[in-house]
């Protein structure tokens, strides 16, 4: 509490002079989570045998999992809980329960419809209950409380017709981060069970909006990949676009009205404090990180005529990738850095473009009648996911040399898709048509699952984080 | 002077009616009673009442609807209409030389969000590029892109979209 109030009267000292330079509209920084421990947990023995990964996806969307409350091995009171860790036991497995659930890849049965097993059941399952109750893969786990204050979340998963233990993992949170320990959970068994990458312990930024549509509020804002822990950061007296979280969640770019003209900034979450990507005259937009985080993408308008331009995350000189007379806008680079997809209208309308990151080698991919924007490469470097505009909007993907495209949404108004981690979903914000509202929608890579996440106001221009350390 | 802002209005209303379906319906502003009036008023200071040089709404009472251009879909070009309305900004513009002014360059709702701040900028730019040459000082010409964040027709629909495809000219007070 102390710790929380030094802080904030700190940032109130720093801010006051960057107040009297220019235009706010920064809300009281969040600051940083604490750190997340693995430690390992007690069980018989070491891991079962794997079960292959998934090539099929509907094989598995049958797949019962049952998820009871997790133990404690005593009730005991907790900030993250007020009446105690039993209880927070059984919030872990809900929140567990809704991720598997919402991503539509399994069927989990959660903790209230399902009896609570006991603290020394959780490395000795009764299989022969859940076989009963036709689970195929079973869910334990435990929360504790330690002396200082900190939580131990244990996580196990079984196969239940086997009756084996598959994988396990403990971490030490501080109360305040319990959820992130549901998330780790999650994300064990996600990628124990499907062969992929996790996903679900990360982060979104996005722009939090309200108001009518001639006069909309923008506010930077941010959430869990699940829509907890929401927070804005941005008071909305300048309307605020496009955020990118960096690599190490340290730092958010995206561009800001706030001194009446667009231009990007970068904002510190630890400190609250922003500073502009270049001290330039000219408007800044469209703002990216390089995969290790080294170095921004940015778009400058130069006399009407916009450029990409990449400086140094520390600052310095800037260089510039395009040099054409059209807009060449926006930026993604493959995840190993070596090219950056790109949007340019210099055809005549917009496509979309490969070029080597040092600017070298600028090549059009895109020849499917329509136009194509906004194009983001997958994390996992073998598909780029653009806004296919033909018609209506519609969120598509393609491979890196614009082949095999596979439309995935059907909205009205559908655009600027962002990768989930692992690059299996993907996350976009889709408008209505006449009343201009907005909503963040995700979708799987089969095209079969959307939906919409829940947030406490309009919403668009999500950017998904990497999976956390 | 007024004389000549009064055929080069009725002109460019002239061309706003028989203008093809692409251009705006433009939503009329109330009648600038500076350059209807047929008596002239060489010296506006002493008029008792209506706006106040340097105000946009004195702006708009002596250029009427003029004071915004309209552009087609993802284009950014200057055509005849829009080349009459600037000419009657920048003979405004030359009349009272102390006023400087922001071009606002806009896009619809049926563009990406980046993409359209830069349509925006480029749009406000060619505004801007095309008063110049007429004589006005680029000094006095600050530009901003809004992209399609702020419509001024809220449909959803060509006869919206037309509208809010504009650079739009605002006197800095």
């Amino acid at each position: 509490m102390t710790k929380t109030y030094l802080l904030f009267l700190t940032a109130a000292l720093i801010a006051a002079p960057a107040a009297a330079q220019g235009a706010q509209d920064l809300g009281a920084p969040v600051g940083e989570d604490g750190p997340v421990e693995t430690i390992a947990v007690e069980g018989d023995d070491a891991d079962g045998p794997l079960r292959g990964t998934v090539t099929d996806e509907s094989a598995w969307s049958d797949i019962g999992i049952a998820i009871p409350a997790f133990a404690t091995d005593r009730d005991r009171p907790t900030p993250a809980n007020a009446d105690g860790t039993e209880a927070l036991g059984r919030e872990v497995a809900r929140v567990i329960t809704a991720n598997l659930r919402n991503n539509g890849l399994f069927k989990p049965v959660g903790p209230d419809s399902l009896p609570q097993p006991a603290f020394p059941q959780i490395t000795a399952p009764a299989f022969g209950n859940w076989s009963g109750r036709g689970a195929e893969m079973l869910v334990h786990g435990y929360v504790r409380a330690r002396d200082d204050g900190r939580l131990v979340v244990g996580c196990y998963l079984y196969d239940v017709a086997l009756q084996n233990e598959l994988v396990r993992e403990g971490w030490v949170v501080g109360p305040a981060d319990w959820r992130r320990a549901a998330h780790k959970c999650s994300d064990l068994i996600f990628a124990r069970l499907t062969g992929e990458s996790p996903f679900f312990d990360s982060r979104i930024a996005y722009i939090a909006e309200t108001g009518p549509k001639d006069r909309r509020v923008k506010r930077l804002a941010v959430m869990d990949s699940d829509g907890a822990n929401h927070r804005f950061l941005t008071l909305g007296s300048a309307t605020a676009l496009t955020p990118r979280y960096s690599p190490d969640y340290s730092k958010i770019l995206y561009l800001s009205y706030v001194d009446g003209n667009p231009r990007i900034y970068v904002y510190d979450i630890g400190s609250g404090k922003q500073t502009l990507v270049t001290e330039n005259r000219n408007p800044t937009i469209a703002p990216r990180w390089s995969p290790d985080g080294q170095s921004i993408l940015y778009s400058m308008a130069v006399a009407g005529n916009t450029d990409i331009y990449r400086v140094p995350a520390t600052g310095g000189q800037s260089v510039r990738l395009t040099n054409n007379p059209g807009i060449d806008v926006g930026g993604s680079y493959s995840p190993d850095g070596r090219k950056i997809v790109f949007e340019s209208d210099r055809s005549g309308s917009q496509q979309c473009y490969v070029m080597d990151a040092d600017g070298s080698n600028q090549k059009r991919i895109s020849f499917f009648g329509g136009r194509c924007a906004t194009p983001e490469w997958s994390p996992r470097g073998d598909q780029i996911a653009f806004t296919r505009i033909a018609g209506d909007f519609n969120v598509a993907v393609m491979n890196t040399s614009g082949g095999s495209i596979r439309v995935l949404t059907r909205g009205w108004q559908d655009e600027a898709p962002t990768w989930a981690p692992n690059g299996r979903i993907i996350q976009f914000f889709r408008t209505e048509k006449n009343t201009g509202r907005s909503g963040i929608w995700q979708v799987d890579l089969t095209g079969q699952n959307e939906r919409r996440l829940p947030t406490p106001v309009d919403a668009s221009d999500p950017a998904w984080g990497p999976i956390r350390p | 002077m007024n004389t000549k802002i009064a055929t080069i209005l009725l002109l460019a209303s002239a061309t706003t009616l028989a203008a093809c379906a692409k251009k705006a319906p433009e939503q009329l502003p109330p009648p600038p009673p500076a350059t209807v009036q047929p008596t002239p008023q060489p010296t506006p200071q002493v008029q008792p009442t209506g706006p106040q040089v340097g105000s946009q709404d004195h702006f708009a009472a002596a250029v009427g609807s003029a004071t915004t251009i309209y552009f087609d879909t993802d284009r950014y070009n200057v055509d005849s209409q829009d080349a009459a309305a600037l000419q009657a900004q920048a003979q405004y513009f030359a009349r009272y030389p102390q006023i400087s002014f922001t071009i606002q360059g806009h896009a619809d709702e049926r563009g990406t969000r980046e993409y359209n701040l830069a349509l925006g900028e480029r749009r406000a730019n060619a505004a801007k590029n095309f008063l110049v040459s007429l004589g006005v000082d680029p000094g006095r010409i600050a530009v901003v892109s809004y992209g399609k964040e702020r419509p001024v027709a809220l449909g959803s629909n060509e006869g919206a979209w037309a509208q809010n495809r504009r650079a739009a000219s605002v006197i800095i007070t």
